[in-house]
Order: C-alpha cells, then structure tokens, then sequence
C-alpha cells in the first residue's frame, strides 16, 4: 500500500499557514450563492421584509386611524376622496383612510398567511412523515384521513366553519372572530398536500442504505427520522409551505369578499377590495387598486421566493436564472 | 473449548411475497471465534446478506421475519433482546459495513458530524471526546488531512474515500464483531485491496472479529481465516481457506474455484463455469438445491436433504451426498488430461 500519510502530514502543515488552507463550502453557502444569483425571489424577499416591517411597525408610523372617518376642516366626513397630498391612497366610502386601511389589512392577511403557513408545515410533515416511515396499518389510517381532509371543499367548509366558531362558547374570543381563527381553520383544511408530499418522499428516503447505515449503527427510529430522514425532505416542504401561504393570503381574501371573513370594521384585504370593487363602478377606483395591487403584489412574492428556494434547494439545478 | 463470539444455530429468515414465501435463509448454523476472519462466499440471492441483517435484527416484519433459529453473541441470544437493547449493540458492540460507500452516508450531514453521532450514540462523552476521537478515526483509516475533512460533505469524497469513512465509523467504538457486507464491491481493484487490508488491520489492532461477506473468492482467499460456501439460502461446504481452495468437497464450490483465472496455478486450463441460474428461493428444487445444476446429481440427490457432514480434511464440512466418493480435485486433471 502507498503511504498517504506523509501527504496527508504535509496537507495538515499546509492547513496550518494561514491562508492556503481552502475553506470547504457548505450546502448553506450554496444554497446562498444559488438563492442570491435568483433575482425574482431576491426582489420578491426584498418586497416581503418590507410588507413585514411595515404591518409590524404601523401603530408607531404616522398612519391615520384605519377604523375612524377622516374630517375636513368644517367638520364634515371626507369621502370617496381620490388620491392627493397627505392622502395618498384617498378615503373610502365611509371616509377612512385608504392607505392605512391597506396598510392594517396586511396585519389580517400576513397573520393568516404565516399562522396557516406553520400550521400546514407541522402537520403535513408530521403527518406524512409518520405515515411514510411505519408502512401498514399506520400509514393506512393516516393516508386515508389525509384523503378525507383532503375531500373537504375548502371554501364551504370554510364558510360554515367560520360562522359557526364564533358562537362556540369554550373557544376564547380571539380564535372566533380575528385572524387566527381562520389561519387555524385555513390550516386544518390544507395540511393534506404537503403530508402525501412528505410521504413519498419518506417512502423513498427511507429505503436508502444511510438510513439502514444509521439503523445499523444503532440509532433508534426518532433520530431515523428526524435527522437523517427529514433533512434530506426538507426542499419540497418549504416549497409547498410557500405556496400554501399564497394560497391562505387569497382564500382568507375570498372569504372577507364574499362577507364571511373577519367582521368590520377590522380592515382586510379582501374586504377592501369587495368595498372596492362595489366603488368602483362609480368611478372611485383607488380603494380597489391599491388593495387589490397589494394582495397580488404580496402573494406574487411569496410565490416567486417559493420558486427561488426550490430552484436554491435543488442540487442538481446547474442552469442559473437571471 | 473457549465460548465463541457468535453461535449461530438453525437460522432461518423468510420473507413472504405475494408469489409466497421466500426462504432466504433456511437453517443454517456456524460459529465464530474471536478474532477470526470468517468469510461468506456465495452468488447473489444465497442469503448471504440476509444472514448479516439477521444478525443485526435488521430485517423488518412484515416483510421478513427471522422464523427460527438462535444467534447467540456472547452467551446471549439476541433474537431475545429488545429493540432498545438492540440499538446499544448494533453499531456499538457490533458494526457493520455496507455495499455502496455512495449511498450509506447521509448526503447532508459533514463527514464529522455523523462520525461523532455514531460515537456519542454509544460512549459516554462530550461534543470536544467526541470529536477527538473522530479525528483519530479518521487519521487511522489514512486519510490525509484529517481536521478539514472533519468539514466536508460525502458528495465531496471518492468512493475509497467514503469507505474509508464507513469503516473509521464502524470501527469507532470498538466493535467485538465487524460485519462487512461486500465492502469493496464497488471500488476498483486497487483500491480494494488498499481499503481491505486496512480494514483487516485496523480490525486486528482492536481484536474484532471480521465476518466478510463478498461474492469474490480472491478476496476471500487473500483475506480470511476461514471460509463459508452459501447456496441457495443454505451452506453447503466450510474450512479454513486453504483447506476449500486446495480440496474443494462440494461440486457447487469445486465448480466455482473454476470458474475463477487464477495466478498460483503453472499449468493452465479452461475456465469452467456453473451451469444453469441459481434457484427460486419459492421454489426450491427437492432433496439438494444444487441438483439441477450439478454435474454429479444421482438419484438420491432428488431424494434426500443433503446435511453439513465432515469431509475432506478435519475440520471441513461439506453438504454433499457423493463428498466422500467423489473426488474433485482429480476430475480437474482428468479433464487437463483428455482437453
């Protein structure tokens, strides 16, 4: 056999001069450089921080009131006033201002989006991965309530659910009628894709042989799985965590247009945008525009961050885009 | 007589498909010593792998399931432990070392990481002990630059590399028996035999006992103390390695020793090989399972059930009803003779 050793004591005193050693990358660097090259979800990630910051920080910014009516110097209810100095979104019908009401019924909408976001990664991931790593029986009860889950119309359900919740006595008054109420209902309703995504990918992962490597090393089936098997699943599940908090931004919208949302006078985005769009027709077209461009602008963002982590996260992805 | 390290008795592990059941491994017994470099020969679907994971307890229910049989280690049958105990064993009293070095490390964990779990996973003590002696596993099994390769990932290592890793981790802690199923089957011939005597040695250094399981006689004959014939989910011939190279008994071994070229011999002759395709482990042919292939088969083959009997030299055994009448190593001369 060759003596590898003294190469290796020369690379060892190699290490040793500073600067000639080479820094290994990591798959965290990777996935850096990766996400950073993706400008869509560069501008996208650029575009939430500051949707994030501005809804967290608005009672400590100069914003008006977005539930009282804005008065003229003689005292009289400014409405459906279009966009000018010092408003510059208009007021509403009611005479409220259009650019705070924005502002606060991104609350609603990014409390929906991230309660439902976690809410969905937990349990499909728990839930798939349970399901995916003990066949039989285990995985069978589970698969199939995931199809029951998976059964429910969304909206309808949601609707009934939604009204229902309010008058149930044991639930504190805050999961009734605010906006983690429908996050949690929201969440409930749509943790069956991700689980049947985390099951196959628990169905395949754990037929690799560092898995059985593991097993036979003496690890026991709760380390399998969340260290070895889960980390290595982790890319489709923030992907379809992404999407799911698209998804609950305009089902929650939905549901606040069609009336079945938080109550007024609570500001949402798909209320302002229902009010908007009644507006409208009457030539005051601002309430609808800048609700509707805010819900659409955030929703793309999340979805174009969901696209640069996937493409991040996939290590075979060579081509970069621009 | 000392105890041995592991007694295996009457093993049988079969797995039930929808075509029925799959007698991967059926009844077979042997012991091993401390220290000894026992090697299991045997084509693919002989059982050879079935019988590692058995000794593991890595085969899963409902899949497979170890019918009967004892596997004693150290005077206790660990078909009787629980899974709990089990997990203390494997990796920490037993090791194991797997085919593909590609695929048996964890893609996204550093190579330090995931020796330091191993070692943690069985001795009590800190991240830094850990981690030390990970270096040194590490700067045992030859790999240059210990400290930065600590850092790196498996995709950034060569396949001799990675094994290297694999056997630093089995070895990590100590082990009293390694089980190296194929270990350097998916290496090139150098670095085999770079990657096997290391593993020997190292395990020799540390008094484990090696239990080599490969399909490829030349390491076997390079490598091991003695040596194990699997056939269709049985054994069917056992010696030390001299005695079953020199004095094969068994027409499946003989018949394999001729199939492979080999560099000791001066006269040279044709290479022979096994007629036929290894048995459906559903179906198993009656009385001998080699029968269908065999050059030799008479009557009482199809009959009886060939059991493991001395033959030959003291101390082998071969699962053969015509080992003592006939005599193989004449027929190759015979053949010389008449080519």
């Amino acid at each position: 056999m060759t003596d590898t050793r003294g190469a290796g004591e020369r690379l060892e005193e190699l290490d040793a001069v500073e600067g000639l050693a080479v820094e290994p990358i990591t798959q965290w660097d990777l996935f850096w450089t990766r996400l950073r090259r993706h400008r869509l979800a560069m501008v996208a990630a650029g575009v939430l921080t500051f949707m994030v910051l501005l809804v967290v920080l608005a009672p400590l910014l100069p914003f008006e009131d977005p539930t009282q009516r804005l008065l003229d110097d003689t005292g009289r209810t400014l409405r459906n006033i279009g966009p000018r100095g010092g408003i510059l979104f208009g007021t509403d019908e009611l005479g409220r201002d259009v650019l705070s009401r924005v502002v606060y019924g991104g609350r609603a909408s990014l409390i929906v989006g991230g309660v439902t976001g976690a809410l969905v990664c937990t349990m499909g991931t728990l839930v798939g991965s349970i399901a995916g790593y003990y066949p039989g029986p285990v995985d069978q009860s589970l698969m199939r309530f995931t199809d029951l889950v998976l059964g429910l119309p969304l909206l309808p359900v949601a609707i009934v659910v939604g009204r229902i919740l309010p008058d149930v006595e044991w639930l504190p008054s805050w999961v009734g009628d605010g906006p983690i109420g429908i996050a949690l209902l929201l969440g409930f309703l749509s943790w069956g894709g991700l689980a049947r995504i985390v099951r196959a990918e628990f169905l395949s992962l754990r037929e690799k042989e560092f898995v059985e490597a593991a097993r036979a090393a003496g690890a026991n089936d709760r380390r399998i799985v969340f260290r070895h098997i889960l980390p290595n699943a982790i890319s489709p599940i923030i992907v379809q965590t992404t999407l799911i908090v698209g998804i609950a931004i305009i089902v929650e919208a939905a549901l606040s247009f069609l009336g079945f949302g938080i109550p007024p006078p609570t500001p949402t985005w798909g209320g302002i945008v229902s009010e908007g769009g009644r507006i409208a027709v009457r030539g005051f077209w601002w309430q609808l525009v800048f609700g509707g461009t805010a819900l659409v602008v955030t929703v793309l963002s999340i979805n174009f961050l969901g696209d640069g982590l996937r493409d991040a996260l996939d290590p075979t992805q060579t081509i970069e885009r621009k | 007589m000392a105890e041995p390290l592991l007694e295996v008795n009457d093993l049988r592990t079969y797995f039930s498909t929808e075509e029925g059941i799959v007698r991967a491994v059926d009844g077979i017994s042997f012991t091993l010593d401390r220290q000894e470099r026992l090697g299991i020969v045997g084509e693919s679907g002989s059982g050879k792998s079935v019988t590692a994971m058995s000794i593991m307890r890595l085969i899963e229910p409902p899949a497979g399931e170890v019918v009967t049989g004892t596997i004693t280690f150290k005077g206790r049958n660990l078909l009787e432990y629980d899974e709990a105990d089990m997990q203390d064993i494997r990796g920490g009293q037993i090791a194991m070392i797997f085919q593909d070095p590609m695929t048996a490390l964890n893609p996204v964990y550093t190579i330090g990481d995931q020796l330091m779990e191993t070692i943690m996973l069985h001795q009590k003590v800190s991240r830094k002990e850990a981690y030390d002696i990970a270096l040194t596993a590490i700067e045992d099994v030859q790999i240059p630059g210990a400290k930065s390769r600590m850092e790196t990932y498996p995709h950034e290592l060569s396949g001799g590399m990675r094994q290297r890793i694999m056997i630093a981790m089995g070895l990590s802690c100590n082990p009293d028996l390694l089980i190296a199923d194929e270990p350097t089957t998916a290496l090139d011939v150098t670095t085999q035999a770079q990657i096997m005597d290391l593993m020997l040695h190292l395990a020799d250094e540390r008094g484990t006992a090696v239990m080599l399981i490969t399909h490829d006689l030349g390491v076997v004959a390079g490598f091991c103390d003695n040596v194990q014939v699997m056939y269709g989910g049985g054994i069917v011939e056992k010696g030390t390695v001299g005695q079953l190279f020199a004095n094969p008994q068994h027409p499946y071994t003989w018949g394999l020793l001729g199939s492979l070229a080999r560099m000791d011999e001066e006269e040279q002759h044709r290479l022979r090989s096994v007629r036929g395709a290894p048995p459906s482990l559903i179906n198993l042919p009656s009385g001998c399972r080699f029968r269908p292939r065999c050059d030799f088969a008479v009557d009482v083959c199809a009959q009886a059930f060939p059991l493991l009997r001395d033959s030959g030299e003291p101390g082998q055994e071969s699962a053969c009803h015509r080992a003592n009448e006939l005599d193989l190593k004449s027929i190759v001369q015979e053949e010389e003779v008449t080519a």
